[in-house]
């Protein structure tokens, strides 16, 4: 403690004393006792602010989790392709601007690949479904054709595996001979560049580039699949905004995937939302069954102080003020480790970084800090009514 | 002595054993759970992906090229080969059949419907919607309410016994029916009992029970293709291997794994003349979103028992700390350093035991109500974890409590005894 002047002339000073006496000696000696507590009882202090930092550390990693997974298994969902299909009314074929106008629409929010098919018919005369695409799009948004080597050149056709035997009589001769096609009397002469496999309708059709297929029957697109990414709101949105742009089309989503989509999902959310109050729970009672103890072993501290003459409300506030710091220091270390917690799991899981979520700090500081608090106060208003004799005494 | 003692500090700080003992249920309790959820997420979330349809498609061996476009299919239907409807229940004999959660075959007629007196050429598709069927002493329901489940009927979903049938919104529309009117099929009538969506193909045609489309074509038992749902394992590299090109044991492996690819491989066995492939679509990315969100929760997992375990130690060393006092007199009596250690270990297996086996039947019907609410079946615990859960409880408890008890064994009772330190 400082010592007081021995002599002060002026009542000036004399009034600054009385206050740096009142304020300044209680202020550092407060400061000083947190300090002291927690340095000379580093290993209580540490088991403290473990407790405090794993609690920090797991609502962090999960609340940060919760948010990004989600975008992140929407990615992985547009694996399976459009969930939008855009076709022409009854059947006829959509305007030629149709798929400018979807991407301007889009921006950027998604894929899109147009298709147009018709019925030509083999040099023996064999009735066979003929699709023009855009082989570059197709490649991005149907990701799971099986495709040996995509056609590069114009005049290349892509084979599905049924359709092998209908143009050639061998397999091996329909993968490199040159084959022709007739759409009402026109000819086109194609070679094969590769297979497509996907186990669909796919397997029976034979694709060419959007360009030949035009300047071959004069067929514009009739379909175009869209793979519009983003939760199930931006997907309807997107919808609508697509159907007021082609007026002329019919927009509709594919069931099948959004549904399905939406049900996967849903699910994993509901196990994530489990598991992450499970944890957080678990982690906040820890916290509260280590401080509680702990603050409850320092009562012989809690006694010499109400024995030297300290107010409740002061040994409230000093318990108060410690807890709240190590509330703090843990929430701020835990947050720092959620988050790597939470990228590693990112990383090895989804291989793409998960952001770091600021927005989640304050919320974990303000937790913890209640937590802590809540579990100094409980213990401390269980002795307020002891004698701190019965205390000091061990009884 | 030893066994007085343990006992009497646990009558005696009911409140720190209280505090370190429900520390340690609510980790074990967490982690059981999470354990439980984390095995049976896969066959979960495999199941919520059947939703998004079949992933095994069956069709006829020698099958002639179809000619479809926009769901009509221009191809003679009477063209081409067919399975027998006879050979499907066989499905149920395949390796994996308790992984087959359902088929539906299809077969596809083009029919002439009279409306007003025009004639409209549309296609009828037959299928089964919920066929009670039967193979050795098992019972099963197969069709298209459970492999398109995605397909939604206003009205209702006629019997694959009678002679109702469904017919497509869009067609419908343009028709003007609804459901329990009659329609006249090829010269046949029929009542429509709903009105069907899918937001597919379906919604420009008729799509009825399976003996409808089979007594219109004038070829009993036929079946164009069978769509297959089966829960399947995400294929890794041997799953891509040719099982020609096998040795023996890994024959074996690949065939008793349940990949798309061998799952198709059995059904081809069971059923003659046929040729089963995967939709590449589903299966494949399926594959991919199973392993992701498996993933996940794995790792979760590890996360949450990590934390559990650090809560745990964090408890225990307070519940030790809290005691120095005591070591301090049992050294003064002139107990040993080991003494000393060997009472708190054995109070600390005492509390792992029994925080354990408490945690674990609450870890079991945390899981269990987990199960029920989110994904409306059971999540079974297996009691081989318990010994698991129960060792690992007491070996955290110990990792916690060592340094503690290290500590305070170490301490010169003088200073202890004085509440110094």
């Amino acid at each position: 403690m400082s010592t007081p002047p021995a002599t002060s002339a002026s009542s000036d000073s004399a009034r600054n004393l009385a206050a740096s006496r009142s304020q300044g000696p209680h202020t550092s000696m407060f400061l000083r006792m947190l300090l002291r507590a927690a340095v000379l009882r580093r290993g209580r202090a540490t088991s403290a602010l473990l407790a405090v930092v794993v609690a920090a550390a797991a609502a962090t990693a999960m609340l940060t989790l919760f948010v990004d997974v989600q975008a992140k298994l929407q990615r992985e969902f547009r694996n399976f392709g459009a969930n939008i299909i855009i076709v022409g009314r009854d059947g006829a074929s959509l305007p030629a601007d149709t798929l400018p106008r979807v991407e301007s629409t889009l921006t950027g929010r998604g894929l899109v690949a147009p298709f147009a098919m018709v019925v030509a018919r083999t040099s023996d005369g064999q009735p066979v479904v003929v699709a023009g695409t855009d082989f570059d799009r197709v490649r991005q948004l149907d990701r799971w054709w099986s495709v040996d080597n995509w056609p590069s050149a114009p005049q290349q056709a892509l084979i599905g595996v049924r359709v092998r035997s209908t143009i050639s009589s061998s397999a091996a001769a329909a993968t490199s001979q040159p084959f022709d096609l007739i759409f009402q009397g026109h000819v086109i002469h194609l070679r094969p560049a590769g297979t497509v496999q996907t186990g669909a309708a796919e397997d029976s059709r034979i694709y060419l580039s959007l360009s030949d297929f035009f300047a071959w029957t004069g067929v514009q697109a009739s379909t175009i699949e869209v793979a519009a990414n983003g939760s199930a709101d931006e997907v309807t949105a997107i919808m609508h905004q697509l159907s007021q742009a082609v007026p002329a089309a019919d927009v509709h989503p594919v069931r099948q995937i959004v549904e399905g989509e939406a049900r996967v999902l849903g699910k994993t959310r509901s196990t994530l939302v489990a598991a992450t109050v499970l944890i957080i729970l678990t982690a906040g009672l820890c916290v509260l069954s280590t401080l509680m103890g702990w603050v409850f072993d320092r009562r012989r501290d809690f006694a010499i102080m109400k024995a030297m003459g300290a107010s409740q409300r002061l040994l409230n506030g000093f318990f108060a003020a410690e807890a709240a710091a190590l509330g703090a220091t843990g929430a701020v270390i835990g947050f720092i480790v959620g988050i790597g917690i939470a990228a590693w799991i990112g990383r090895v899981n989804f291989h793409a970084p998960i952001e770091p979520r600021f927005g989640v700090l304050p919320i974990v500081v303000a937790v913890s800090i209640a937590v802590t608090l809540l579990s100094a106060i409980l213990p401390i208003s269980l002795l307020r009514h002891v004698q701190p004799a019965v205390i000091l005494r061990g009884e | 002595m030893f066994v007085r003692l343990v006992y009497e500090s646990f009558r005696r700080q009911k409140r720190r054993k209280l505090l370190a003992g429900a520390a340690i249920t609510l980790g074990v309790t967490v982690a059981t759970a999470m354990i439980a959820v984390a095995t049976d997420i896969g066959d979960k979330i495999n199941r919520e992906l059947r939703t998004i349809g079949a992933n095994l498609l069956v069709t006829p061996q020698e099958d002639s090229l179809d000619v479809e476009i926009g769901g009509v299919n221009l191809k003679p239907p009477s063209d081409g080969a067919f399975l027998d409807e006879a050979d499907l229940p066989k499905i149920k004999s395949t390796f994996w059949h308790n992984n087959i959660a359902g088929f539906a075959p299809m077969l596809p007629v083009n029919v002439k419907i009279e409306r007003d007196g025009q004639q409209q050429d549309v296609t009828l598709l037959g299928t089964y919607f919920a066929k009670q069927l039967s193979f050795g002493k098992d019972n099963f329901t197969t069709g298209v309410r459970s492999t398109h489940p995605w397909w939604r009927v206003s009205g209702s979903w006629p019997g694959d016994n009678s002679r109702d049938i469904l017919i497509g919104e869009k067609l419908a529309g343009r028709l003007g029916e609804k459901s329990g009117d009659e329609l006249s099929v090829s010269g046949r009538q029929f009542r429509v009992s709903g009105i069907l969506s899918t937001g597919a193909t379906e919604d420009d045609q008729i799509v009825a029970p399976l003996a409808i489309a089979q007594e219109i074509l004038g070829k009993p038992g036929a079946v164009r293709r069978v769509y297959v749902s089966a829960l399947t394992k995400p294929e890794d590299a041997l799953a891509r291997r040719d099982p020609k090109s096998l040795s023996g044991p890994m024959y074996d492996r690949w065939y008793c794994s349940p990949y798309p690819q061998s799952i198709a491989y059995q059904l081809q066995e069971a059923i003659p003349h046929s040729h089963a492939e995967q939709i590449r679509q589903v299966a494949q990315n399926e594959g991919t979103v199973l392993t992701r969100i498996e993933g996940l929760i794995f790792l979760i997992t590890l996360a949450s028992l990590l934390a559990s375990a650090l809560a745990v130690s964090a408890a225990m060393a307070t519940a030790i700390f809290e005691r120095r006092a005591e070591v301090g007199l049992m050294k003064a009596l002139g107990a040993s350093k080991l003494a000393v250690a060997s009472i708190f270990f054995a109070e600390a297996t005492l509390l792992a035991l029994i925080g354990g086996l408490a945690g674990f039947a609450a870890g079991g019907l945390l899981a269990r109500q987990v199960g029920r609410s989110i994904f409306d079946s059971q999540i079974g615990i297996q009691p081989v974890l318990l010994p698991v859960v129960l060792v690992v409880a007491v070996l955290v408890t110990f990792a916690g409590s060592a340094a503690a008890i290290r500590r305070a064994v170490q301490l010169d009772p003088v200073f202890a005894l004085r509440g110094e330190l």
